[in-house]
This record gives structure tokens, C-alpha cells and sequence, in this order.
């Protein structure tokens, strides 16, 4: 099933302060192990994308504005076409 | 590509357009760049990026006209609210707001913005209290809670020769050529949601010529409490919330008029 959210991360804004680890109601972000963004930090990932439901929390309390969300289309009738599998991911400059 | 994997979704947040595309300067989890974003979006969803200018302070938000992608003017310490008096009476048609800490705004500033909210002049300042001197090295600021270790209270600050806390909100509150003052607090996401709609009101007030708006909201430094981020929202909510209350302290009649619209 295609993840009814998505967010776009724009590492290299990100600060790794961790506030979107916190808020994350299905806690699918965590901060990067081993790796660093340009600015030396440790870069906010999506360790599940398929469970991200678009709530946007996580952009909500960032302060650097790294996150841009989408979140699938609400229809009444189903549609006939085959879900597009757009997934949670990382941009790197 | 992008288009494709997107077609089903709907854009649900986006980067500000009132924001410039540059990473700001505060430390990792500054509320700052919440607030930077909060102003951004409503000036965005108001519609009126091109007609306003800012005033920015000094303190840790004296870069703020790097940040955002409009007109923007620099005063000198604590001067924000006198310079935008001067820019919304020589051009009423703007938007001027000013940006203002607690250093800026409750200390050295504080006979401007007492006198300014007083006239009731046609602006609107978002005041940033975070109880301590960012910028310069974590000093008393007099938001500074009675107790709070500083590097200017290293024993704490005590009342007895520093005096209380101002609580700039309901001071500003008392006076009449205030039409609209609140304090919010942006330390969880419902808390940055209310803060967002009282921004707005506070530009909506401004538009409508209705008097002087203010939105005072509780802000973390981790760096000079010497917390985690994290450990900073609780620390300001167990600390700053029962003595700084949340709420709207002046609310005219015009205005809850205003407030009931959809």
C-alpha cells in the first residue's frame, strides 16, 4: 500500500536538533548515525517512509524549515488508478 | 520525476515565500526560526509581502533582514518600535511590524514600546521572551525568572536587589492605545498553531487600523540555559509558564468583532 504521507527533507538545512524526532506521532524520524550534512550535523531521516501519514508535526516545530509534506488526496470514490508509490525521502544538495 | 511521484498528493507545507532560501544563524533548535517561519507564513496568507517592512532589533534576531524576503530596516538598540512609528506614519499604506527580544524590548527598549503601544500606533510587534540575554552570553534579562542561575545571577537572580520579572504582556495590556496583546508559547505544535492565529490577528488588527497589536511568546535558549533543545521546551514549560500565563491580556471589542469572522 502506498504511504498515505511524504516528506521531503532538505538535509543540509537541518541542525539535528531532534524537536521532529520528538513530535513524530508514528516515530519514523531519527537522526542520522555516522553521517553529517555540510554543516557538520547529524541530518534528520525517515526510517520508515511507507508509515508516514503527512500529519506534518515534524515541520510544524522545525526551526530551519527543513521538511516539505504532502499527503495523499482524500477522494470519496476510490480511484481506478494504481496508487503512484511516492515515499518519504532525503535531498542532498 | 518529482511531478510524477507527487501527482496523487496534495502540497501540504511548504517553504515559505516570504522567507529567503538562507540557513539562519541560531543555534540548533531555536525557537527563533519557529517564529521567523510563523510571521513568514501569515504575511504569505495575508497576501501583503510586497507592502511590508520589518524592524528588526538587537539581540540575536538583529539578522532577521537576512531571513526574510521583504523590506526590512535595522534600529538601534531597543529603538524598533520608534522607527516603525516613523515608517508607518510617513507611509500608512505599509505593513510594518517590528521584531523584538526581551533585551530589547523590556529593557533598554522599554520606554519606546510603552509610549508606542500607548499612542496606539498602527503597528505590530512580535516579542520574543526567552528570560535571558541570548546574543551576548546567556545575562539577567529582566524577563529573567526569580532563582534563574545566569552569568550575570550566578547565585541566582534574587528579587530582592534585582527586582521581579516584567511581565511585558499585561503591562503593555493596561494601556489604551493597545488593541490587541497576547502571549503564546511556542514550545509544542498545538502551542505554535495558536501562536500562528494570534500572529495573524495581530497583522488583521494592524490592517484594519484598529490600533496597536502585540504578541509577546515564550521562547526557549537552550545554549544559555545549558539544556538539550528537548530539554529546553520542558524546562520553559515548567518554569515559564506558571509565571508568565498564557492568553490574551487586551482584546477591544473591534477586535474579538474581528476574532469571530471566519
Amino acid at each position: 500500500m502506498a504511504a498515505k504521507g511524504m516528506v521531503i527533507i532538505d538535509e543540509n538545512r537541518c541542525k539535528g536538533c531532534g524537536l521532529c524526532v520528538s513530535v513524530c506521532p508514528v516515530h519514523i524520524l531519527k537522526l542520522a548515525d555516522g553521517r553529517f550534512n555540510i554543516r557538520g550535523y547529524r541530518p534528520v531521516e525517515v526510517i520508515d517512509p511507507e508509515a508516514c501519514t503527512g500529519c506534518a508535526m515534524c515541520a510544524t516545530i522545525c526551526p530551519d524549515v527543513v521538511f516539505t509534506v504532502y499527503r495523499r488526496k482524500m477522494r470519496r470514490e476510490p480511484s481506478t488508478a494504481e496508487p503512484v508509490n511516492a515515499k518519504s525521502h532525503t535531498i542532498r544538495w | 520525476m518529482a511531478v510524477e511521484m507527487i501527482a496523487d498528493m496534495e502540497l501540504v507545507f511548504k517553504y515559505p515565500e516570504s522567507l529567503t532560501p538562507r540557513v539562519t544563524h541560531y543555534c540548533p533548535g531555536c525557537t527563533h526560526g519557529v517564529i521567523h517561519r510563523l510571521i513568514a507564513e501569515v504575511i504569505d496568507e495575508l497576501g501583503v509581502r510586497e507592502r511590508t517592512i520589518g524592524v528588526a532589533p538587537v539581540g540575536c534576531a538583529v539578522l532577521a533582514y537576512d531571513y526574510f524576503n521583504m523590506d526590512f530596516c535595522e534600529a538601534a538598540h531597543g529603538r524598533a518600535p520608534a522607527m516603525a512609528t516613523g515608517i508607518k506614519r510617513v507611509s500608512p499604506d505599509k505593513v510594518v511590524f517590528t521584531y523584538q527580544g526581551d533585551g530589547d524590548l523590556a529593557a533598554i527598549g522599554t520606554s519606546e514600546i510603552i509610549h508606542t503601544a500607548n499612542r496606539g500606533e498602527l503597528i505590530t510587534t512580535i516579542f520574543v521572551n526567552n528570560a535571558i540575554y541570548g546574543m551576548t552570553g546567556g545575562q539577567m534579562a529582566p524577563t529573567t525568572l526569580p532563582g534563574q542561575v545566569t552569568t550575570s545571577s550566578p547565585r541566582g537572580r534574587d528579587v530582592e536587589t534585582a527586582g521581579w520579572p516584567m511581565k511585558m504582556a499585561e503591562l503593555i495590556g493596561m494601556l489604551s492605545g493597545a488593541a490587541y496583546v497576547t502571549r503564546q508559547a511556542v514550545l509544542d505544535v498545538p502551542g505554535i498553531r495558536r501562536t500562528k492565529k494570534a500572529i495573524k490577528l495581530a497583522f488583521q488588527v494592524q490592517l484594519a487600523g484598529l490600533g496597536f497589536s502585540m504578541v509577546e511568546i515564550l521562547s526557549t535558549c537552550s545554549t544559555n540555559w545549558g539544556v538539550s533543545p528537548l530539554e529546553a521546551l520542558d524546562w520553559a514549560k515548567q518554569n515559564m509558564l506558571p509565571y508568565y500565563p498564557l492568553g490574551d491580556t487586551k482584546v477591544v471589542d473591534e477586535v474579538r468583532a474581528l476574532m469571530a469572522k471566519p
